[in-house]
């Protein structure tokens, strides 16, 4: 069981404001990137193909394609740096970690959508 | 001021800098606590404040019963000795001493009893490289050679050998004070502190 501080610092400090999305959606995240002192936003859009740890150290693996190359990111979802995340498509899957998709490309690394 | 308070171990976690810097912190239950005895150069030889840190109340054996009646320290359990350096104040028996005298940025040093790991080998207790576990080796996690023969035909004090590992005092400085949750008692600090969760420590304004 967890102590009751120790939730009080995660309700604290976990984020609320990210919308609901699952295992095989596409989403859009937002990253804050500092240049000397301007900040920009950076958008990283793919599969997400992991979701791993609970509490404030939670974090996605989200997987694209980029030229033909497969690139994939891991966010802290609980990290200041990640101003916003979109749901740009959702994806009907029976696993929860698709690292079967590295080894598939093209057509078969589709996903359906979920009703 | 108290030069430190005593606390209870909680679990660690991490929190997010602005900037966005993933910080691992240690939760501890800090206080409150009270004075229950002053000691100062006239009586004892030297000053310092003995701290009881107040929790649950536990009946006490009746020598401390009386002891924590002087100063009408109530539901102490746990007691600890502080020296007071010069110029730090002069806290009186009965007067509390809480957190919030620690404030995000500050340093402190934290004392703890590490986990025991029992009678431990040399690989585990010193990191010893051990040998190869096949390829018919028949060395294994044995610590070798611990000296030459004839000269010095003793073994060097302080040659690093097998046994009790853990379960000894240990203090962590320099831990930075991330933040203070005064309603709570609870005291964030960066970095991990010895022991396990439920564990006292005590922690100290850093010493340099």
């Amino acid at each position: 069981m967890m102590s009751p501080y120790l939730s009080k610092v995660l309700n604290k400090n976990k984020r609320t404001d990210l919308p609901e999305f699952r295992i095989g959606d596409t989403i859009r995240v937002h990253v804050k990137i500092k240049e000397g002192d301007k900040e920009r936003l950076q958008a990283f859009e793919g599969t997400v193909i992991a979701r791993k740890n609970s509490g404030l150290g939670e974090t996605i693996t989200v997987r694209k394609i980029s030229f033909g190359q497969g690139v994939e990111r891991i966010f802290p979802l609980n990290a200041p740096v990640i101003d916003r995340v979109d749901v740009i498509r959702t994806g009907k899957v029976r696993r929860s970690k698709l690292y079967y998709l590295r080894a598939l490309k093209g057509k078969a690394a589709r996903l359906k959508e979920r009703e | 001021m108290s030069p430190g308070i005593i606390g209870k171990k909680i679990g660690m976690t991490q929190v997010f800098r602005p900037d966005g810097q993933v910080v691992p912190v240690t939760l501890l239950k800090a206080g409150p606590c009270v004075v229950v005895q002053r000691k100062t150069p006239a009586t004892d030889g030297y000053n310092a404040v003995q701290l009881g840190l107040v929790e649950f109340a536990k009946k006490p054996n009746k020598p401390m019963a009386g002891h924590f009646k002087k100063s009408g320290a109530d539901g102490v359990r746990f007691v600890r000795e502080f020296r007071l350096r010069a110029g730090a104040g002069d806290p009186k028996p009965g007067d509390r001493v809480l957190v919030d005298q620690f404030k995000p940025k500050d340093k402190v040093d934290v004392t703890g009893v590490s986990k025991g790991r029992g009678f431990a080998g040399v690989m585990k207790r010193h990191h010893f490289g051990g040998g190869d576990a096949t390829h018919g080796s028949m060395f294994h996690r044995a610590p070798g050679s611990i000296g030459a023969s004839s000269y010095p035909s003793r073994v060097f004090p302080g040659t690093r050998m097998a046994g009790q590992m853990g379960d000894a005092q240990v203090t962590v400085r320099n831990l930075e004070v991330i933040d203070v949750d005064t309603e709570d008692n609870v005291l964030m600090v960066k970095g991990a502190v010895p022991g396990p969760n439920g564990a006292y420590v005590i922690v100290r304004r850093a010493k340099r």
